[in-house]
């Protein structure tokens, strides 16, 4: 049973103070959204949680691993608003590259990963000739092999259709049925069991 | 060290698809440098006196050039975050990184400088010191060189601070380098400079990835 602790964050930008004293737990199995309006934190509090930022107060524990250290970060999957695709690369050297960086895998079935998004031709295609929705489902694909525990994902629903959200929602529900966790923010209407949800 | 190869591979592909990246540097260095003999004066004593100094001075410009894209790329696209937050030590990747820009910038302009010596009227055994100096030092540039693109890599536009930033530090290697090549052309030892250069590189090759790690988990906050 893994769980996921957050104890009395607080993140300032500039001079705005944008949460504090956040508290909350996480454990296998549960989803947790994160809501909020524009420029509430949401996104700074997912970075808090990848080890991207460094939050003015508080501290994060998954599994009596630190925020940083190795574990963590291997344990850690965050997928971010910006789908870290290289317009020269193609899409499997692109999820290679991506996986290799970020995640384990369970298995080196790139091509099924992508098939699972529905690129399944797109293998050797550049990812700068992809629309908007295609690139992030490239990004989304690292879902399907990846072995981390907790899933960060900040707006995974950006310019995905609705056949593409169920996808994604179906994997999620997966990953923590298998005994992961993730933490998502989306503006989107969300049809995933086990919701919890926090608002900044 | 599989993730020291994976991204230099990554990073020559990437350049190898976009050639422009790194050629418009290299462009640069050719055409300035050639430009001198017709500006200055196409005496061969002329030149041989100002041939290192010239080189030199264009090398440190070029890479300065090629620096600018060394992180905005990968910044602007999200990559940069993945390898910040990876669970691979950030200066192994930092230094893959300063590789394949030495592979891109420094190494060209290794190979290239024997012709643009030889349009300076340098002889055969200054282009020779030249190239050992080149050798010696384009690292030290592309390591230090990190440094100052982690720094400014969230800022946009940031040509002008990074020149300012790094150039003071390229200065002793300029010293050390022209003052190698120019002695060689009166038969003098180069030996002290030569041993500088190399603990500049030794030294720059030790701290640069850990320094750049740092700035950049900075910039990146």
């Amino acid at each position: 049973m893994s769980k996921l602790l957050v104890n009395n964050l607080s993140c300032q930008r500039g001079y705005n103070l944008l949460f504090e004293n956040l508290s909350f737990e996480l454990n296998s199995g549960e989803v947790l959204r994160i809501s909020g309006q524009n420029g509430s934190g949401k996104t700074s509090l997912l970075k808090i949680i990848a080890g991207l930022n460094t939050p003015e107060l508080g501290s994060i524990v998954f599994d009596q691993s630190k925020l940083n250290s190795e574990k963590y970060q291997l344990e850690t999957l965050y997928l971010g608003h910006y789908a870290a695709l290289t317009s020269e690369l193609s899409c499997i050297e692109n999820l290679k590259y991506l996986t290799n960086l970020s995640t384990e895998i369970i298995s080196p079935n790139f091509h099924n990963a992508l098939k699972e998004v529905g690129l399944k031709n797109y293998e050797h295609e550049l990812a700068g000739n992809l629309s908007a929705g295609q690139k992030r489902r490239i990004a989304l694909s690292i879902l399907f092999i990846s072995k981390s525990k907790v899933w960060l994902l900040d707006e995974p629903f950006t310019a995905i259709d609705s056949n593409g959200i169920n996808i994604i929602e179906n994997q999620i529900e997966k990953h923590c049925a298998n005994g992961g966790l993730c933490i998502l923010t989306t503006h989107q209407d969300c049809n995933i069991k086990n919701l919890k949800e926090i608002s900044l | 060290m599989n993730i020291f190869l994976i991204t230099l591979v990554r990073d020559l592909k990437m350049a190898f698809r976009n050639p422009s990246s790194f050629l418009n540097p290299l462009m640069f260095f050719v055409i300035s440098i050639s430009l001198f003999p017709i500006a200055i004066s196409p005496d061969s004593e002329t030149l041989m006196n100002i041939a290192p100094g010239i080189i030199w001075v264009i090398t440190m410009l070029s890479v300065l050039l090629s620096l600018n894209s060394l992180f905005h790329y990968d910044y602007d696209n999200g990559v940069l975050e993945q390898i910040v937050i990876s669970h691979h030590p950030l200066p192994l990747v930092l230094l893959a990184k300063t590789t394949a820009h030495w592979i891109l910038s420094g190494l060209p302009i290794i190979l290239l400088s024997p012709l643009l010596g030889i349009t300076l009227f340098l002889d055969s055994k200054s282009i020779y010191i030249l190239m050992l100096t080149l050798c010696l030092a384009t690292p030290c540039l592309s390591l230090i060189g990190t440094i100052g693109a982690s720094l400014v890599v969230s800022i946009k536009n940031s040509g002008m601070l990074l020149s300012l930033l790094i150039l003071p530090l390229y200065i002793p290697i300029l010293i050390f380098t022209t003052s190698a090549v120019s002695q060689s052309q009166f038969n003098l030892p180069i030996n002290g400079q030569l041993y500088f250069l190399g603990s500049i590189l030794i030294f720059s090759l030790i701290t640069a990835p850990f320094i750049s790690a740092v700035a950049l988990r900075i910039s990146m906050e």
